[in-house]
């Protein structure tokens, strides 16, 4: 599967804007992404391990948190996650 | 990168956005390229506000719609530079909640005052650190093309 990597993240990730890798499940996705880029850890999960609350994984068009099995969906070759902090704000 | 580059239609354009939407605060997505001076924003795109319960003070963008602008981005040979909102009626300077909901380190966040209707004054906010425990609003400043 092909992870999409935003910019504030992109420096962690060796520069690239995409990481594509095989795994069974979109947690096993994230943590070889994660092992191969160490950095990227403490910006995507927190000290327990889940992921951080202001960080969105989109699988293809869909919010990973509201998947039936959420990060343990299994994934295929032609799937796509996206990496994207959230933007809010106001007065 | 102390300074946001972009063209004059671009920036009117943003500050458009925010009459358009007053009393409601507008947001968007800015599209460039990274320069050794700063973000070079060729692209400017408008954003739904999600916070329909309080548009007068907060925004939000759906991620959803962030996934489709940063695909849409990379498409084009693009990055999300940063985002850019307006503050009806209170001054162009990031607040709380700005900074609280604020998690994209070393990209801009534009702000502009719309002032009974009309654009006023618009600021530029670089998101500096190397973590979300560091991080800070860093004031920098926006040279307009024509």
């Amino acid at each position: 599967m092909k992870i999409f990597i935003p910019t504030p993240l992109r420096p962690y990730a060796g520069g690239k804007d995409a990481v594509e890798l095989q795994a069974p499940t979109i947690a096993a996705a994230l943590d070889e992404l994660t092992q191969s880029n160490p950095e990227l850890r403490k910006h995507l999960f927190t000290e327990q391990g889940k992921v951080r609350s202001f960080v969105n994984l989109y699988f293809n068009d869909e919010d990973v948190r509201y998947l039936p099995q959420k990060e343990e969906t299994e994934v295929s070759a032609n799937d796509t996650l996206t990496i994207i902090p959230s933007i809010a704000g106001g007065l | 990168m102390s300074v946001l580059l972009l063209s004059r239609g671009l920036y009117d354009e943003l500050r458009a956005h925010g009459e358009e939407t007053y009393p409601h605060e507008c947001c968007g997505a800015l599209l460039g390229t990274p320069g050794s001076g700063g973000w070079h924003v060729t692209k400017v795109v408008r954003a739904g506000n999600t916070r329909t319960d309080s548009a007068h003070n907060r925004y939000s963008i759906s991620p959803l719609e962030l996934v489709r602008i940063e695909r849409d981005a990379r498409q084009h040979g693009l990055e999300i530079a940063g985002f850019y909102h307006s503050h009806p009626d209170h001054p162009a300077q990031w607040s709380k909640t700005d900074f609280e909901e604020a998690h994209w380190l070393g990209c801009v966040y534009v702000i502009t005052t719309v002032a009974k209707g009309k654009a006023d004054v618009t600021n530029c906010f670089l998101l500096s650190g190397a973590s979300e425990e560091e991080k800070q609003f860093q004031n920098i400043s926006i040279e307009v093309r024509d």
